[in-house]
Parts: C-alpha cells; structure tokens; sequence
C-alpha cells in the first residue's frame, strides 16, 4: 500500500531562461488522500505538476513515487504510476478515435489484443462514454473530450492521478458531471485549479503555493477560511463559504440608493445551505 | 500554381506518384534514423498550422490584391528536409481530398513540384548556404528571397512541362512559360520575405526552436543524384507503358513526342502494340471519336451526321444517369 | 473573412459525412481507393478531343452519391469550387487551337472548344471523384487503406497527426483572424509586417501546442513508435464484386463509346 506515496524534497527549477519557477517545494501526499493545489497564475502549479512524472527534472531536491526516488532509469514505471491529465484534452487526444486514444497507452505497455480491448472498455465505461469509442476527438464536446482524456489515463491502470484543471472551459453542467465522477475515484488524486469550489467539493486537502514556496499545507477548510492567507496569495473564498449575499445582506450590501424596497417586499429567496 | 488531373495524362500522372512515393519512402526511412520522436507530433502539428496560416491573407505592397503563405520554405527552414518533405506531401494530400484541388492523379506532381525544390533543393543548397553562421535580418531576407525565388520557379517550371508533356491543354510552351515564370517570380519574392520575417519573429521570442535544426546534418548525405536517376527511369518506363496502353489516338507523351519530331509515326517496339491495340479497337469499336482534327478524311456532313448521334447519346446517357441515381436513391431510402 | 468560415465548416461537413453507416461505408476502405484509382485514370486517358465518352462515367458518382445518401447539391458545390482553375488553363485551348473541326451551318466548331469543354468535363469527373471518396471513406480509413497497400508508417504517422490537429488549428487560426478583423475595420489584408507577427505568434502558439502533445505521449509510454489498433477489415466477397465491377464497366466505356452508339441507334447515321 506504500505504493501511492508521493513525496517531493525540497523541489527547485529554474527555467532555462533564468526564471525561477520553484523556490523550495516539500510535501508528503499518502496513499488515497486527494489534494488540492491552488495558487495564483505563475505560482509554479504546472511546473510542479510537470516533474511528478519526469518531464522536466528538478534543478535540485527530489520527488519519491511509491518507495523509490523518481530517476532517469524508473521514469517508464513511474509515467505508468503515475497518470497525467493535461488541461488542454486537444493535447491529449492526438489519435484518429478515442478507442485509438484510449488504447494508446496499453498498446505501448505491450499487451495483448484481447487485454488491450477489456482495458480501454473499462475505461470508457468509468468514464460514462462507451457510446463514443468509434468517435473522432474533433466530434466531441468539450465535456466529452475531458472525460475521454481522463479514460486514457485510466487505461493505464494508474495508481496516482494528477489533473491539471480538470473543470476549465466545461458549462455548469459537464462541470457537475465532471466533479461527480471524480468523487468516484478511489486513487491518490492531485488537483490544480483556479476552480476553487471544485477544490472545495473535492479535496479533503490543500496545498497553497505562492511565487515557487509552499505557503500553506492542510485541511482545505481551514485554509480557505484564512482570509489573510488567501489575500496574500492572490485567491479568494469559494463561493460556497462565501455565504448568499441575498440571505445574509451584510456579506455584500445593498447600494445605498434602494431605499424605496424594503427587505420584507423581496420575494422569498429559495435554495439549500 | 496546382496541377490538376484535368490536364494531366496517365502517363504523367503516373511516373510522378512513383517519384514522389519513392521520394516519401526514402524521407520516411531517412526520420526513423534520426530517432527524434518530439518531430512526431510536432510534423503533424506544424502541417496543420501551415493550414491555419493560409487562411489569413496579407495585402501585397503596392498591388492592392491579397496573398496568403505558401509554406513549403517556412517547413524546411522549421523541420529540416526529409521531415518537410512528408509535412508537405500530407498537407497537399488532404487538399487533394477535401478540396479535389490538383486531384488525386496530379497529387504526385504536385507533391514533386512544391515538396522536392523547398525541402530538398532550396532550403539545404541555397538558403543555408547563403544564411551562413549567424544570420542578420537582411540577410535572413535576403537568404529566404533567393530560396523561394528558386524553389517557386523551379515549381512552376514543373508545372508547365508536365502540362506541356500530357497534352491535353493547348497552350504552347514558350507563352505558358511566359505566363508563368514571371508570375512565379513575383510570388516567390514574396513568399520569401514574408517566410523570412516569421523565421525572424520566431527567432527573436524563441531562438532554440531553430537551433534545433540548425544543429542537424545538413543533407549532403541524401542521393539527390540517385533520386533523379531512380525517377527518370522510373518516369521513362511507365512513359513507354501507358503511351501504347492508355491511347487510340496520338495524345499524351506521345502526342507531344510526334510534335516535337515532326513525325507522326513513331518507329519504337512498344509503339507496334499500340498500332495492334488501336486495330482491335477499331474493329471492335463501331465508331471512332467523333470529333477531331486529324481526322481529315471525313467530310463535314459526315462529321455532321457523327456529331448528331454523339449529342443525342450523350443527352441520352445523362438521362440515363440521373435515372439510376433517382432510382437508387428511392431504393435506399424505400 | 466569412468566406473562410464557411470553407472550414464545409470541411467539417465532409468529414461527417463520412461517419453515416450505409453498405458503400461499410466496404474495406482499399476497394474504394483503388476504384477511384482506377476511374481517375480512365477518365484522364481519354483523347483530348473526347466529350461524349466521357459522359458515361458520370455514372460513377452519381450512383455512390445516391447509394451513400450524400447530399448531392453540396457535393456539386465543391465541386463547382473547383472548377475556375481547370477553366483558367482550358481557356487557351480556343485561342490556340483554331483548327476547324465541325461547320453547323455558318458556324465554325473549333478544336480548342471541344478539347476545352473536354477539361471542363474531366475537371467534373475527378474532382468528384475525390471528393466522394472522402465522403464515403473517411480520411482516416484511407490512410489506413494506404498504410495496407505499402505506404510507409511515418507518413501515415504524419498524415493522421496533421488531420487531427487541422480542426484544431483552423479553429484557432479563424479566431486570430477574426480578432484582428475587428479591429482593422474594414480594411482588406494585412500588411506584411504585422501579418508576420500575427502568424509568428500563431507559429509559437503552435509550437507549444507540439510540445504539450509530445508531453501527454510521453505520458503514456511513447517511445519513437505509434501503433494504432487498425479496425478489423477485410477484403471479401463485397469488396471485391465492388471494384471487379466498377473497374468492368470502366474499362467497357473506356473502350466502347457508349452514346455514340446509342445515338446513332436513334438517328442511323451509322456507317
């Protein structure tokens, strides 16, 4: 079970440019624990994200997958452990259909025929989109396409998932299906986004990172209730903490010049805390 | 400009697919030995981006019409040869297909005519030469004028003998010549500043994009020798196949070769089956074509008389057509 | 910039009409890219003079237009798109080409008419040729039609990349222009310097885009090779009753001038 460990060691990376993307990043994330890491644009997030499974190496420090240290020599066991969803599903639905999408990854890990087709059906079926396997990515909607994504990495059978901002670009509703799904998962899973009230629903913890460091570590309540903390970091309440501003006026108060309405005359505001 | 299977013969057609497919076979063989996988998607990405750019025109100075990038420099200058050879030929492929533009038969001209000059002839003989260590913007400009300069002319040069060699336009080749090389000349200046001045922005936002390909072998090592041979002989073979297969008449290659001799008997082995195959055809043809200027030996009425049949049959086979197609359709959706 | 949309979705409609499930769809991608072959170049080889011939080949499209529910008048626009530049080389044949052929009366047929007509006919024949492959293909399955009958994997690699990411690509690249549209109020075109940097900067786009894809392959265990699990096809009975008799009928009215021979059963002007 020491298997779904991901440790990073005071994480450094410096781009080739001289840009400083992480200063110093530690954290420990056990085994089935779904985490949240948020942050402001240019926080490091993506650049953390991209060296959990050795796209770009560390300047200094160390990641651990499992028990062992991610190396040049592991990084294929570690890219298997290790499942990445890209924000952009464009970039990771490359192939004619999504069974040649969703079956790009077995068929690189060398299995059989008959293995190949049970994996990329249980995948889709997860997913709720077997009735688009003959599908070309192009044809789908963007709701599709990230579900589609998430299959291609569930027929690798990972055991950690990372998805970087699973929620971007879908409606109200896909957003819904999405978080939903999501819920279902039983694997370590890692979070990036701005979406702050996925994190929210999501996430049992969270990580806030702030201009490459580690500014905050632990459960997301806490932390999204730390308005200091959010302020410094350039984020913000959830919408869901932040209270209705219809029932609870002094969260955000009525413009003066309203005098003439009064409060009881509203007609009754309807929905469930 | 695109050649189109309206004006290509079988002949011609057929001699440049089997150049241009060995030329992708070679190219193909070339990248699996260059064990580069980041070229795999970024040669798909890039085809498609030449697209995309297309469809943004420019104004040309001075002229008040508008243009649109040509690409095949722009890939070789990005890829390197071999790579912008397969990104091309797949970007006329699609074309080919999804806007019947050149065709399907003109696909191996036209892969021949705007895929081997930039990728093999222009980019690595003229524009790196020319380029040399480190470029300026001038230079760059001026480099990338030359190269597309060639790489157009030598294109629309293409164009024109293939053109000239099938037959089936009338066109003389001094005047399509004179059509189209000056026409060419003004499009490749063009085409070479505008290609110059995105290599430019490019480099200046990200220069290691291009020294990527900088850093690559410059192509002495691909047998632009052997190719030529390995399609001359190739083109010569199918040539003498297809003129005796392919024909009742003197038309095509071999049309053009009596024009060019002067003779209309041409006394080659592979003529004599030809000269066999027309007997039978006459023998088991009721009439031979109805219209043509050679043959002189019928007069007008009976021209005439021929012409007649010819368009009530013809008015006949397209009633015929519609017909089949209406029932067809009935049946289907019946 | 209109124009350019609608030629982006007419691309799109394509490409879906191949997704309809009808008997011509369903057969191995390689009889029907071989017929084609086939239909093109009989087509092409005829005389440069010849018309009538010619005119039973429509046939050809008109009964897979019908048999694969192709909506027809949009198969006759792209075709009619096509046209112009067959006509703009055609064109010259009437001015070079004076030799008399056919007096009607006191009118004066000239070869170059009738050999002009002719490339106009064959410009209909192969460009519908085409285009009704696509639509009852699919490019992918032609390309895996090729790849079967010994293209080589790398281009096949390259053309499915480049068909995959055309949509993408068009797509972002209609937004670039449009934005830019906007902005020039009205103006036609671009001038040189900063269209360079409106592509530049779609280029780089790009390139990221490259970079980001061959990320998300690493992710899953690329190493050099594409494999795609080709969908089980097989040249059988139907296929090949297909092309055997397409390829028949189009070697007979290569030979046979068909409404010749019919038009001279109405009016006997036989011998």
């Amino acid at each position: 079970m020491s298997h779904h460990i991901v440790e990073t060691r005071h994480l450094k990376h410096i781009y080739p440019d001289g840009t400083i993307a992480l200063k110093d990043v530690s954290f420990r994330i056990e085994h089935g624990e779904s985490v949240g890491i948020i942050g402001a644009n240019g926080a490091g997030k993506s650049t953390l994200l991209l060296h959990l499974n050795g796209y770009l190496t560390a300047t200094s420090g160390e990641i651990i997958i499992g028990d062992d240290p991610l190396t040049k020599q592991n990084l294929a066991v570690i890219r298997r452990t290790v499942g990445m969803v890209f924000q952009d599903p464009d970039d990771q639905l490359f192939m004619p259909t999504v069974f040649d999408d969703v079956a790009f990854g077995p068929i690189n890990l060398g299995l059989s025929r008959a293995e190949i087709e049970t994996r990329v059906s249980e995948a889709l079926s997860r997913v709720e989109a077997g009735a688009l396997r003959d599908k070309p990515p192009y044809h789908l909607s963007c709701g599709e396409k990230k579900r589609v994504a998430i299959a291609t990495v569930l027929s690798m059978l990972p055991e950690i998932l990372v998805l970087d901002e699973p929620t971007n670009g879908l409606d109200p509703y896909a957003r819904r299906l999405l978080i939903a799904l999501l819920k279902g998962f039983h694997h370590t899973r890692i979070v990036t986004s701005h979406d702050l009230d996925m994190i929210f629903e999501l996430c049992e913890r969270t990580i806030v990172l702030h201009e490459g460091e580690v500014m905050a570590d632990g459960p997301t309540l806490e932390i999204f209730r730390d308005n200091a903390l959010l302020n410094t970091c350039r984020l913000e309440k959830p919408l869901a903490m932040q209270g209705c501003p219809v029932c609870s006026p002094e969260h955000r108060p009525l413009p003066k010049q309203q005098p003439l309405i009064e409060p009881h005359s509203r007609k009754p505001h309807q929905h469930n805390h | 400009m695109h050649m189109a299977d309206a004006l290509v013969s079988p002949a011609v057609g057929a001699a440049f697919w089997a150049a241009s497919a060995g030329i992708i076979a070679h190219s193909s063989a070339h990248l699996r030995k260059q064990l580069d996988d980041r070229k795999v998607p970024l040669m798909g990405v890039l085809g498609a981006f030449v697209f995309a750019a297309q469809m943004i025109n420019f104004s040309i100075p001075a002229t008040g019409s508008s243009g649109h990038l040509g690409g095949g420099l722009l890939l070789a200058i990005l890829l390197g040869p071999s790579a912008a050879f397969l990104t091309i030929a797949s970007i006329l492929m699609v074309q080919a297909l999804f806007f019947a533009d050149g065709g399907l038969l003109a696909l191996g001209c036209n892969i021949f005519n705007l895929g081997v000059f930039p990728a093999f002839i222009a980019h690595p003989f003229i524009y790196s030469k020319l380029i040399g260590r480190e470029p300026s913007q001038s230079r760059m400009v001026f480099a990338a004028i030359i190269a597309a300069v060639v790489a157009l002319q030598c294109g629309s040069l293409g164009v024109v003998l293939q053109t000239f060699v099938s037959g089936v336009s009338s066109l003389p080749f001094d005047t399509f010549v004179l059509l189209m090389q000056p026409i060419h000349l003004a499009i490749g200046v063009i085409e070479g500043v505008v290609t110059a001045l995105i290599v430019s922005f490019v480099y200046r936002a990200r220069p290691e994009v291009l020294q990527s390909v900088i850093q690559e072998k410059p192509v002495g090592e691909l047998p632009v020798r052997s190719l030529l041979t390995a399609f001359l002989i190739s083109a010569a073979l199918l040539g003498g196949l297809f003129s005796w297969l392919a024909s009742e008449q003197p038309d095509g290659l071999e049309w053009s070769i009596a024009k060019i001799t002067g003779s209309e008997n041409l006394t080659q082995p592979g003529f004599k089956a030809h000269e066999a195959l027309t007997a039978v055809q006459e023998k088991t043809a009721f009439l031979p074509d109805y219209a043509r200027p050679e043959g002189a030996g019928l007069d007008n009425n009976k021209r005439l008389g021929k012409t007649l049949s010819g368009i009530v049959g013809s008015a006949l086979t397209l009633v015929i057509c519609t017909l089949t197609g209406v029932v067809l359709r009935r049946r289907r959706q019946g | 910039m209109l124009a350019i949309n609608g030629s982006f979705l007419d691309f799109k409609q394509l490409d879906l009409l191949a997704l309809r499930q009808t008997a011509v769809h369903r057969l191995d991608p390689r009889a029907k890219v071989l017929t084609t072959l086939c239909f093109i170049v009989c087509v092409v080889s005829f005389d440069k003079y010849q018309i009538s011939a010619m005119l039973p080949f429509l046939i050809y499209p008109v009964a897979l237009i019908a048999v694969g529910d192709l909506p027809p008048g949009y198969i006759l626009r792209k075709i009619l798109f096509v046209l112009p530049f067959a006509l703009l080389v055609g064109l010259f044949n009437p001015i070079f080409d004076r030799q008399v052929v056919l007096q009607i009366g006191p009118l004066d047929i000239w070869g170059g008419w009738v050999s002009c007509l002719s490339i106009l006919l064959r410009a209909i024949l192969t460009a519908s040729a085409a285009i009704i492959l696509v639509a009852i293909t699919g490019f992918p399955a032609i390309c895996e039609a090729l790849e079967k009958l010994k293209m080589p994997q790398a281009f096949a690699v390259q053309l499915q990349f480049l068909y995959r990411y055309i949509f993408v690509l068009t797509d972002e690249g209609v937004r670039t222009a449009r934005a830019r549209q906007i902005r020039t109020f009205g103006r036609r075109g671009l001038d040189l310097r900063h269209f360079s940097s409106l592509v530049g900067h779609l280029l780089l786009r790009t390139w990221e885009r490259a970079e980001r894809i061959h990320m998300a392959m690493l992710a899953r265990g690329f190493s050099g090779e594409v494999h795609s699990t080709r969908r089980q096809s097989h040249f059988g009975k139907p296929e090949l009753i297909f092309t055997v008799c397409w390829v028949a009928l189009f070697i007979l009215l290569r030979l046979y001038n068909a409404p010749q021979l019919l038009g001279s059963l109405f009016t006997g002007s036989m011998q």
